[in-house]
């Protein structure tokens, strides 16, 4: 079954149509990749699946529940494109209140610090924080109640490589625990890490593949020449 | 509602504050020294702060909590971090009680300097109970809270949300029977005056420092908690789950 269902979703933001008729499927157990440039409507997407965009037709099934219902609200994680912390707090203070939030134990503050690497920053205010660390403050709280599905809008904005490379085998590890995690991005060397993708352009999915298959169908070598040959296809 | 999600706002609230202590020592200290200077400058006629005294140490924290929650709110609105708590299990009426919470106590701190300063070394007198004076401060305090949180709503910037106060606090102040009275305004001022519900809140601290606690004053009181009911409901329906 799917974990997330999206079907003739219809988007209106301030009078211009963001998603015009968008349906795609998320696979339980993935890592799926939503990729496409900047105005594409990946976080208008991403909000319409965690409950909060206001839409204005079609569907969007959750976990099995339509989405944003209150039985989500333990189950979905979510990390918004800004960093939704508290900056005044410290990183430690802000996941206490998240977890309390949340009911969940207080074990679950130091797990989640350690999951996102920020140990060393654990007692710093948030707002000192450089903006990789402050991605990742704001990451932990998505991870904080285990939820069965991460939806995060582009968590790796500003990391290094290193980091980078860390929170990508974190995802692969939560999807061996049956987990299934929806991660937005605009660069195209993180699909490689993905099992499928969702290429978003203008508001419609221009392809949703493995990256594999992306790259045998086009004949591109990498991603980044798969996703513009796709778009010139489209525009002929 | 939920105790604990309301008690997690509301020491999430209180930690933000303890962050600031500027701002604390601001809360407190300027109400103090406005009593001290209303006092210093009708020392010629010292029935003057007799009679202003009482009202303002309960209109202070209207005005302060007025700031504070608006502020705080509109932070809220747009760091996203209101948008991630509506994906969480926790209800609009925790959000706003945990805010209630933090900012009475907030205001009590206030109230209890400000009193012992006003009714100690400055030698304000009241006929009534002072403990009732600073119980409702405490409500005024609250009533600004909840206006605070319902006007957040329509500021997009922290600049604008600092014009409200001019805009939403100052004609209530100066309608609310303090600085003329109502029997004295132009018949169409009198009719606003009746419609702002500070003029309860000051209406009850008049009484309440001339102790003529009667059935106008209970009135007051009640006009006053329905407002914080009617703004807490205005609040609660400005905070959205799904926004546009």
């Amino acid at each position: 079954m799917a974990a997330i269902r999206v079907d003739e979703l219809r988007v209106i933001r301030g009078g211009r149509v963001v998603l015009p008729d968008l349906s795609c499927e998320v696979a339980t157990g993935s890592v799926t990749g939503l990729l496409g440039p900047s105005g594409s409507g990946k976080s208008t997407l991403i909000r319409a699946i965690v409950g909060v965009q206001r839409v204005a037709g079609g569907t969007v099934t959750v976990l099995g529940a339509p989405a944003g219902s209150k039985e989500l609200r333990l189950r979905v994680g979510y990390m918004t494109q800004w960093p939704s912390v508290y900056r005044d707090l410290t990183v430690r203070e802000n996941l206490s209140f998240f977890a309390r939030v949340l009911n969940v134990p207080r074990a679950a503050v130091e797990r989640v610090i350690a999951e996102v690497s920020l140990g060393d920053h654990a007692d710093a205010i948030v707002g000192r924080l450089s903006g990789g660390q402050l991605s990742r403050a704001s990451l932990a709280v998505a991870l904080l109640g285990s939820p069965d599905l991460l939806v995060l809008d582009e968590p790796t904005v500003g990391l290094d490589p290193v980091l980078r490379r860390d929170l990508w085998q974190l995802f692969r590890d939560l999807t061996e625990t049956g987990k299934t995690l929806l991660v937005s991005s605009h660069v195209m060397d993180e699909a490689d890490r993905c099992d499928s993708l969702l290429l978003l352009r203008d508001g419609g999915i221009l392809a949703a593949a493995t990256p594999q298959e992306l790259k045998t169908q086009t004949g591109a070598a990498g991603l980044d020449d798969a996703f513009l040959r796709l778009i010139d296809e489209a525009e002929k | 509602m939920s105790s604990r999600a309301t008690s997690a706002v509301a020491i999430r609230v209180l930690s933000q504050l303890r962050r600031d202590p500027r701002t604390i020592v601001l809360i407190i200290a300027v109400p103090c020294l406005l009593e001290i200077l209303l006092q210093q400058l009708f020392k010629g006629e010292p029935e003057v702060f007799q009679h202003v005294g009482a009202p303002l140490l309960g209109l202070f924290p209207f005005v302060t909590m007025f700031l504070v929650t608006s502020i705080t709110m509109l932070r809220e609105r747009t760091t996203g971090t209101l948008e991630r708590l509506m994906t969480l299990p926790l209800g609009k009426l925790d959000l706003l009680a945990g805010y209630g919470i933090a900012f009475a106590l907030l205001a009590a701190v206030q109230i209890t300097v400000v009193s012992v300063v006003t009714f100690g070394p400055l030698g304000l007198q009241t006929a009534g109970p002072r403990w009732l004076v600073a119980a409702l401060a405490v409500a005024n305090a609250v009533l600004g809270c909840a206006l605070g949180l319902f006007v957040s709503a329509f500021a997009q910037t922290e600049f604008q949300a600092v014009q409200f106060m001019p805009a939403f606090v100052l004609p209530q102040i100066l309608l609310c029977g303090l600085f003329v009275a109502q029997e004295s305004m132009a018949t169409w001022l009198r009719w606003i005056s009746y419609a702002l519900p500070l003029t309860y809140a000051y209406d009850a601290l008049a009484r309440a420092a001339a102790h003529t606690i009667d059935g106008r004053f209970a009135v007051d009181v009640a006009i006053v908690c329905g407002c914080i009911a009617l703004s807490l409901a205005l609040g609660a329906a400005t905070l959205r789950r799904r926004t546009p």
